[in-house]
């Protein structure tokens, strides 16, 4: 398993448009990709999950990784998170 | 006559008759299936066509509103694709044996309400993003045609609320306003409202019953009022408002897109100015080419202490963005002289004018320069930001500020924060800059000249002392050779030169100023187009 912490510089948080963007991302690869935010949980795959995180500009989420291809995947979404949250 | 208050999104007026854009109430059957698999499937063939609708929607909003507000509907498609709302439909159906309309709407309301409970406005306001596809999927599934206005002539929109796809449906044609009772200034629907400058008001508390069909009403979205059955004396006064702003409007439709060329092929740049991320929808709704001085005091104003790296990024990341890829020039802070802040601790002085302000205190106290300095090189990586140093009067100010912004750098660079080195340039606004404008345009990219402070220093005049009137020639010859002066110099250099002050927006001097070869004019807003149709107009190769 793979493992990393972002916090979100987005002005408005992980809002519709890159949480769907984010979940395109996390469903290219074959690995389970998940979000914490305080003790809540979402899987990255499903859009109204991650939205209902309700994640706000400078709240940090962790983001776990596991799977086939965690590696790949891990670099990718650590990218994806910074270049658009 | 019945009148409301509501929230304002868009300032127009407008009178008209009402139409009251009724939902589909009709409440959803519970009945029991046979065959879950016919109702899944059922469902699936609903998202797909529900998807090809969203695409053409998808299309409507880009020509009409925008990439960015058409987003929405792309977003809409990728909801109808989540597992966990797909599954909550297809679990209904074969542990309930429900229909799949019933199925779909309970799950809606269901998803719906886990959005309205969230605290955070922007979250909340999704909700309404899943009901609408719900509503989508339901229509569809029932077999009915998606709700149009029934009307055939312009009239004023009354509704509880209004989706994002029932507002882009419409006819434009068709609308004169929004009513709503519900809806909140972030809502999708008040955002296209804006685009589509049709005024609009939400958060209405009428009754919906009270209102009929063919009623005549007034909206008014710079009061924020709406009144039904308007007297004559009302009406005849809304009407002359309306006059008003269609032949501004006329203006501006006729000018929007189109080059600020002249006859003979001259182009300039017209950018505006402007003091507030707020004032962002004018630039974009006056269709400025970018914005030519962004005021970065207001972040500095009205507060108690200094702002902090972080929000300053955020403010000019936010304006990058916003004007996509068109040029922003951001001033460093201009405080001092007539903008005084407590907590700068200035002093007072006799002569603040030629005091200690602008570049001068940023020069003197690097420490609150390169906080700005890291939040504009930052958020460069955003935009096409590019920033613009006051109150420059020597080269060595120009070298000083060069080293500041290296250490900037450095210091970015060891914290392995990305940022990007935008195009950099001074103001011309000085006499000894003008003289140095030859020297000056070697070292920076770009030159804008503010003739309000230029005028004041050349005329030795104080604006503010009445007694001065009859010395006060703003058009004096000293001005207009200056500006010749430093426009020749920025291109024996290949740089480019603007002006920024008031005398940029003046019509009278226009045409001077594109024989002159000035490069660009950044002003108000509102002044965009005025000057727009007077450079369209011009022929230059005529004396």
């Amino acid at each position: 398993m793979k493992k990393f912490s972002y916090t979100v510089k987005d002005e408005v948080g992980i809002h519709a448009r890159p949480a769907g963007l984010l979940v395109k991302e996390a469903k290219k690869y074959s690995s389970k990709v998940t979000i914490h935010k305080e003790g809540k949980s979402a899987d990255a795959g499903k859009l109204m999950a991650v939205m209902a995180l309700g994640v706000k500009c400078g709240q940090t989420v962790d983001v776990e990784i596991e799977g086939e291809d965690e590696d790949t995947a891990f670099e990718a979404l650590k990218g994806f998170f910074e270049s658009n949250l | 006559m019945l009148q409301f208050s509501g929230k304002s999104v868009y300032k127009g007026i407008v009178l008209g008759p009402v139409t009251v854009f009724g939902k589909q109430d009709d409440p959803i059957r519970r009945k029991k299936i046979e065959d879950a698999d016919v109702e899944i499937e059922r469902v699936r063939a609903a998202n797909e066509q529900a998807k090809e609708q969203l695409q053409k929607l998808y299309d409507k909003a880009l020509k009409e509103v925008g990439e960015s507000h058409a987003a929405i509907f792309e977003v809409h498609q990728m909801m109808l694709d989540d597992d966990d709302y797909l599954d909550s439909i297809h679990n209904m159906i074969q542990t309930e044996l429900v229909n799949a309309e019933y199925a779909v709407a309970v799950t809606g309301d269901n998803f719906s309400k886990m959005f309205a409970e969230m605290d955070d406005e922007y979250f909340k306001a999704r909700s309404a993003d899943v009901k609408d596809i719900s509503n989508r999927l339901v229509r569809i599934l029932e077999g009915k045609e998606e709700s149009s206005l029934s009307s055939d002539k312009p009239s004023i929109i009354v509704a509880d609320d209004l989706s994002p796809s029932e507002t882009v449906q419409m006819d434009k044609k068709k609308i004169l306003a929004f009513v709503t009772v519900h809806g909140s200034t972030n809502s999708h629907t008040a955002i296209l409202a804006r685009m589509m400058n049709i005024p609009a008001l939400i958060g209405v508390p009428l009754n919906l019953d009270e209102i009929h069909n063919g009623m005549m009403a007034v909206v008014d979205g710079f009061e924020g009022q709406v009144i039904f059955e308007p007297d004559e004396a009302l009406c005849d006064k809304v009407k002359d408002r309306m006059e008003e702003e269609r032949e501004k409007l006329k203006l501006l439709e006729s000018l929007k897109g189109k080059e600020n060329v002249t006859l003979d092929g001259k182009k300039i740049n017209i950018y505006a100015n402007i003091g507030s991320v707020g004032d962002i929808g004018y630039v974009l709704e006056n269709d400025a080419g970018g914005i030519g001085l962004f005021r970065s005091e207001f972040l500095y104003l009205g507060r108690d202490n200094f702002p902090t790296e972080e929000e300053q990024f955020l403010a000019y990341k936010q304006v990058a963005q916003m004007m996509a890829d068109k040029k922003v020039i951001i001033r460093t802070l201009d405080i001092g002289a007539d903008k005084q802040v407590d907590y700068f601790n200035l002093g007072s002085e006799d002569n603040p004018a030629m005091g200690y302000r602008a570049i001068r205190i940023c020069l003197k106290q690097p420490d609150i320069f390169k906080t700005q300095l890291r939040a504009l090189l930052r958020a460069a990586s955003y935009g096409n930001i590019a920033i613009m140093y006051p109150m420059i009067t020597s080269t060595w100010e120009v070298e000083r500020i060069y080293e500041i912004v290296d250490e900037v750098k450095q210091e970015l660079d060891n914290l392995q924060v990305p940022y990007r080195l935008p195009e950099q340039g001074i103001m011309i606004e000085t006499p000894a800059a003008v003289m140095m404008s030859d020297e000056l345009a070697q070292m920076v990219d770009f030159f804008s000249i503010g003739t309000n402070d230029l005028t004041q220093y050349t005329l030795a005049i104080d604006r503010q002392n009445e007694k001065l009137d009859d010395f006060y020639n703003p058009h004096h010859k000293a001005i207009l050779r200056m500006i010749q002066m430093v426009v020749d110099s920025a291109h024996k250099y290949e740089k480019w030169a603007g002006i920024c002050g008031e005398l940029g927006a003046d019509p009278e001097l226009t045409e001077e100023f594109v024989r002159m070869g000035v490069d660009e004019l950044s002003v108000a807003p509102s002044m965009v187009l005025k000057l727009r149709k007077i450079i369209r107009e011009l022929d230059t190769s005529k004396s």
